[in-house]
């Protein structure tokens, strides 16, 4: 049996379920207690487990990202919630400095076993500072798992499978996507990490896509098909480690990929895609891998900038038809 | 919150002559402690020169009597997390020379494999939490180490040891606050050896006794005599009792002084003659050798039989780490992650 709920409540059962199942779990950040979450995905979690377990930290993500690597260190499992991916660049040091090298520097004498997790990416006209996407920050480093997904019954398997798991894992959520509902299974199940999903099964064309994204992709997939084109689009789901398998099995079927990806351009996720894929499949494919990112910009304010440095479902079905030499 | 000790900035240099505190034992192991560490580095130092040792190697001396001092003062259930001057922490939590020296050496028999060398010695079983090469980013993890003893509900503390440069990164004041407002168990530990590689405290600190940071945040602090083990104990030894009732965290500024450089690399041109002399006419080593034999705690027979015990052990060290295998290349991919059949890109 399914029931359709929001992502907030999805994310928010995957912490109350392994709360309840393990003691050593609990949840520190900001306005993460008595405020129910910036974005509510924590509300009720004080009232049942208590000010010992869900704990409102100052605004201090350098330390208290710490405090969880060195009980993560210490035998706890920690869950640290940023209020978004863009302040966690406070605590890159010790995600990307301690967390991710506790294991290889200590021999295997120091396990990290502790979920970073927030909302990454553009949430509107919020300007430079709160607008940027970390999956490629986070996955060019050794040691990290990164986990990007909005569906909410994966995001809710993946986050129990996250909290479950003895490496450090960054999950990136999406602001504008905790009111995004979906179909969630009752009871228990975990959704494997670094595993893609077929989202939509198709023949011409392979789009590949996560976190909000994956509505963009798979909104230009509806409009395509209206013009006779057959997309099959790809959901990661995780991006470290990524699930070339999967990618390299649908290219060799459609024989053509465009990326839709969030982050910059540069050195980002599409990069490693299309790397991955000229690698693996150069025999199978009928063009170069296409990409859409956002822009290679900071992103400002108004709204008419916001337009045109995000990734569209017409930019998508312009790259679509690229690949497929439909265009004028 | 306790009274907090002022003291004059340079703490006296004579100490009164009187019958000893301690008990024998105690004195003997601080000087074993002691000598061993002052040993193992001297013979790094020697390495790094014959380029057995590379990378970054920043040695204890003349800091020994702090190490000494804590240990005498903890459990070995406490835990320890410090910076990247380490090698004399670790020796006093107990990891062997052999396993110490090994590593500095990049040897598979090392604490940690090889995979750590100067700055990186771990060990789980003597609950030493590392040898951070970052300045400051340990304050966070110790507080975080401190953090999950009190979740468990144990009496356990956890040592968090920096420097003086690290008193003025940001991660130590949300270390503070936290560690304050949810009064967990830990001791910070400052030890100020006057430097931050080549810059004074003066120069970069309007205050310039570092244990007042801990006024802001209302933690019992005080700044003692890093010179003697005697004195480390004794402050140290105050502040665990402190904290074990429950009362939350505590701040030591440890004065202390490094012979040498920064590191190897540093000739240390920064600091005057004269003050280094006046650090080692108070050498720790020295000063708990003259006052065992002066105060007839133990015989020159005993103290010889201690140092030709540490000579040898030491060469022993070398001669086994000399001996020991470099790591397999294959084991570039061991302790990255837990997961067994992690998928990693090897084009």
């Amino acid at each position: 049996m399914s029931r359709e709920i929001a992502l907030r409540d999805a994310l928010n059962e995957a912490m109350t379920e392994e709360m309840r199942r393990d003691e050593l779990v609990f949840l520190m950040g900001e306005e993460v207690a008595e405020y129910n979450g910036a974005y509510k995905v924590s509300k009720g979690m004080l009232d049942e487990f208590g000010a010992k377990r869900v704990i409102d930290t100052p605004i201090a993500e350098l330390g208290f990202a710490g405090i969880g690597v060195g009980a993560a260190m210490n035998g706890l499992r920690p869950i640290v919630e940023f209020m978004t991916w863009n302040f966690a660049i406070l605590a890159f040091d010790q995600i990307v400095n301690n967390a991710a090298k506790t294991l290889s520097q200590s021999a295997g004498n120091f396990k990290c076993p502790i979920v970073f997790r927030g909302p990454s990416g553009a949430a509107g006209q919020l300007a430079q500072q709160h607008s940027q996407t970390f999956e490629s920050w986070m996955a060019n480093v050794p040691g990290l798992k990164v986990i990007s997904c909005i569906d909410p019954a994966d995001a809710k398997g993946l986050l129990k499978s996250a909290i479950r798991d003895d490496d450090p894992i960054c999950m990136m959520e999406s602001e504008m996507l905790y009111g995004y509902k979906g179909l969630v299974p009752e009871g228990e199940y975990l959704t494997p990490i670094g595993v893609a999903a077929v989202r939509r099964e198709g023949t011409d064309v392979t789009i590949v896509s996560f976190n909000k994204m994956m509505l963009t992709a798979l909104e230009a997939a509806d409009e395509l098909a209206k013009e006779g084109i057959s997309a099959e689009v790809i959901d990661l789901r995780t991006i470290r480690p990524l699930d070339h398998e999967t990618l390299v099995k649908s290219v060799k079927k459609t024989n053509r990929l465009v990326v839709v990806d969030e982050s910059w351009p540069f050195a980002g996720v599409s990069a490693e895609i299309a790397y991955e894929i000229q690698k693996y499949a150069f025999d199978y494919l009928d063009a170069p891998v296409t990409r859409v990112n956002a822009a290679d910009t900071s992103l400002p304010y108004a709204p008419t900038l916001v337009e045109a440095y995000m990734p569209n479902p017409a930019k998508v079905i312009k790259a679509v038809k690229e690949v497929m030499y439909l265009n004028a | 919150m306790d009274t907090v000790v002022e003291q004059k900035k340079k703490t006296t240099r004579s100490r009164k002559s009187s019958k000893p505190t301690y008990s024998k034992e105690m004195y003997l192991n601080w000087y074993e402690m002691m000598f061993r560490i002052r040993k193992f580095e001297e013979r790094a130092l020697l390495m790094y020169g014959q380029q057995k040792v590379r990378g970054f190697c920043h040695v204890y001396i003349g800091q020994e009597a702090v190490a000494a001092g804590i240990e005498a003062a903890i459990t070995p259930e406490d835990a320890i997390v410090t910076a990247y001057r380490q090698h004399g922490t670790a020796i006093g939590r107990g990891l062997s020379t052999n396993a110490c020296m090994a590593e500095l050496f990049g040897k598979v028999t090392g604490a940690v494999k090889g995979k750590g060398g100067s700055m990186h010695f771990f060990s789980a079983d003597h609950r030493y939490f590392g040898g951070n090469g970052i300045v400051g980013a340990q304050i966070p993890i110790g507080t975080g180490i401190g953090f999950a003893e009190k979740y468990k509900g144990t009496d356990k503390l956890c040592v968090t040891m920096f420097g003086d440069g690290a008193a003025r990164q940001g991660a130590l004041y949300e270390s503070f606050n936290m560690a304050m407002n949810w009064k967990l168990p830990v001791l910070y530990i400052c030890e100020n050896n006057g430097y931050a590689m080549g810059t004074s405290v003066e120069r970069t600190s309007n205050v310039t006794d570092l244990y007042k940071v801990g006024h802001a945040f209302d933690m019992p602090s005080e700044a003692i005599d890093g010179m003697s083990p005697e004195s480390v104990y004794e402050g140290v030894k105050k502040a665990v009792e402190h904290i074990r009732s429950g009362k939350g965290p505590y701040f030591l500024e440890i004065r202390t002084y490094r012979y040498k450089g920064h590191s190897v690399s540093d000739p240390a041109r920064y600091r005057t003659k004269e003050e280094v002399q006046e650090y080692k006419d108070r050498d720790p080593v020295k000063m708990t050798e003259s006052k065992i034999l002066k105060d007839k705690i133990a015989t020159a027979e005993e103290i010889a039989a201690i140092k030709d015990m540490i000579k040898k052990e030491i060469d022993a060290a070398v001669k086994f780490a000399e001996e020991s295998p470099y790591p397999d290349p294959a084991d570039l991919f061991e302790d990255n992650y837990t997961q067994a059949d992690y998928p990693f890109i090897v084009d």
